[in-house]
């Protein structure tokens, strides 16, 4: 029996965009692989910088995790930065593209019957995960941006693991649809960029059914709906990139949640988590702070702020990257975290368990590599810029390691444990 | 295997590849936190495209180019003024709509101390901007089609 066809979109004259083909979808497709690729990548990297095999850094638990992990690098120090910058910033720009994309392909989504085969209803399957998890990490990294949280999930398992639906689904996508990319470029190559809108005609009808069968007169020509799709990009790249890039960029970054010229004074960049935020009583870092060096159980050393002051100081100037893209780079001055280590006998542990004097709140604490805790260029900082550490930045002492996550760099350090591998 | 699957081999080994891992994901995501949330968040994502801006943009679309077309003097197409500018407008809504209705505002100034003011009337300082700039360009390319059209006195 065969079953009428649904009015409205079901019905194959509905569509009649003269611009919609395969053509037009595959050089939407390549732009959306080139972006997605790109955040894909940065965003496991990201994930790597964690180093979640240590201590209790991992977010998403360890026994629940694909083992794409390994000792996050110290140089180049602004390594972090780019690979944040990049994530972020893209992940805005390709917000146009998937929009375009998707509206390429929306015919596809009222085919009558839906399903004619078992190859077409596991592909729909695949699909349905590929557009769900690429509008859910959009979604979800746009609310993380800007601090919204409309759900009880954690929001790191969500996209992480929504991370892994959408590479699983755009890889297959990309096997199954190479060969249709590949023949719309041997067949057109680059040559519609070059139609006016006088000149745009609609493709040759097509199996899949993008083509109108009854196209209208184009109201825009091809090159003019990617100029569209793509001057959204630039857009929101103009809108947002300050915030990673600074200096003069960053009241540019009129969309970007850290873009606010916050004045002149050695602290005036952008805090991660306030004082106040940190529910610290204010005598523990003033009169009565102590910084402990734990070997295992024992306490070895511990130091007032002006015996660390005493130490040899150093100064280097490091970024401060936020996992959320915004990144800020000082000048610091400190104690080598390798003297600190020296000191306590420990250079030849595994890893140091960073605590901050912060009650609670999941980043109080931080595991830091072997690698990172004898880097040169690490310190317990306690002047940024030539001045004491502001309150807000980690008074009166914080963690800056070259490449890591901003909130690794802990602040208000009271305890640093060093110990064997834990794994 | 073409006849009664539908398509090759290397089709189906590749789905059971991607379909394999992406259950292994969703097997995770029931032992995360909140899990029907996160499902919930996964179908409404293709909701919120498919069932909601699409068919807005689509209708609001077709509206004014019923309203444009017939309105469009000479052969300067009048639909790309107005979608260009309003598209890039509603673009910057979505990628910045926390701030813009400062939701939440007090997570965010909590963490940075600092607020969301601003944000709103810079979208719509930008998007007024991009409207204006949208209609100086008609007026230009309606008085040059005019000139054109009008034998020189």
């Amino acid at each position: 029996m065969k079953l009428p066809t649904p009015p409205g979109p079901f019905q194959p004259g509905f569509w009649d965009s003269p611009l919609r083909g395969p053509w037009m979808t595959s050089i939407l497709g390549l732009l959306l692989l080139l972006l997605m690729g790109i955040t894909s990548a940065t965003g496991l990297l990201s994930h790597a910088a964690y180093n979640p095999s240590l201590g209790m850094n991992a977010v998403v638990p360890e026994n629940a995790d694909l083992p794409l992990t390994f000792n996050w690098p110290t140089s180049p120090a602004w390594l972090y930065l780019v690979n944040q910058g990049l994530h972020v910033t893209t992940g805005f720009a390709v917000i146009p593209i998937l929009f375009a994309k998707l509206w390429s392909v929306m015919p596809r989504l009222f085919q009558f019957p839906p399903v004619r085969t078992p190859a077409e209803g596991i592909e729909r399957a695949s699909i349905g995960l590929f557009v769900a998890s690429s509008v859910f990490l959009l979604a979800t990294g746009i609310c993380n941006v800007f601090y919204y949280y409309p759900f009880d999930f954690n929001f790191v398992v969500a996209h992480y693991y929504g991370a892994v639906i959408f590479i699983a689904s755009m890889l297959v996508h990309l096997v199954i649809k190479l060969p249709t990319v590949f023949r719309a470029m041997r067949e057109h190559g680059l040559r519609p960029l070059g139609e006016s809108l006088a000149e745009t005609r609609s493709e040759p009808l097509d199996h899949a059914g993008l083509v109108a069968r009854t196209p209208l007169d184009p109201t825009m020509s091809r090159r003019g709906l990617l100029a569209f799709a793509g001057g959204g990009s630039v857009l929101l790249t103009v809108g947002i990139a300050g915030q990673t890039v600074g200096g003069f960029t960053r009241p540019l970054a009129f969309l970007a949640p850290r873009s606010q010229d916050l004045g002149s004074g050695p602290n005036a960049f952008q805090v991660n988590k306030t004082f106040k935020a940190s529910g610290i009583e204010i005598n523990a870092v003033r009169s009565e702070y102590r910084l402990d060096l734990k070997l295992g159980d024992r306490v070895v050393e511990s130091f007032s702020r002006a015996e660390l002051l005493a130490m040899p100081q150093h100064t280097e100037r490091l970024p401060i990257a936020c996992v959320e893209g915004w990144s800020s780079t000082q000048d610091w001055t400190g104690v080598r975290l390798a003297d600190l280590a020296r000191l306590a006998g420990a250079e030849n542990m595994d890893e140091v368990f960073v605590e901050s004097l912060q009650p609670r709140g999941v980043l109080r604490e931080a595991t830091l590599s072997q690698k990172q805790f004898l880097a040169k260029r690490s310190l317990l900082a306690l002047k940024v810029n030539g001045a004491d550490l502001s309150l807000d930045h980690g008074f009166p002492a914080r963690v800056i390691v070259p490449a890591l996550p901003g909130v690794h760099n802990t602040k208000w350090v009271s305890i640093m444990t060093f110990r064997g591998s834990t794994a | 295997m073409k006849r009664i699957y539908g398509s090759t081999p290397l089709h189906l080994l590749a789905h059971l590849a991607s379909l394999a891992l992406a259950g292994w994901a969703i097997l995770q995501i029931t032992d995360a936190r909140a899990p029907w949330q996160i499902f919930f968040w996964l179908i409404g994502s293709v909701l919120l495209h498919d069932a909601l801006l699409w068919p807005f943009y689509t209708i609001l679309d077709q509206i004014t180019q019923g309203l444009t077309i017939a309105g469009d003097r000479g052969r300067v197409l009048a639909i790309n003024h107005l979608r260009i500018p309003a598209g890039l407008s509603a673009l910057m809504f979505i990628a910045a709509f926390p701030a813009i209705l400062e939701l939440k505002e007090g997570n965010f100034t909590r963490v940075s101390g600092l607020g969301y003011e601003g944000y709103l009337g810079r979208w719509l300082l930008v998007s007024g901007l991009l409207f204006a700039g949208s209609a100086v360009l008609y007026a230009v390319r309606v008085r040059r089609v005019a000139a054109v059209a009008r034998p020189a006195q």
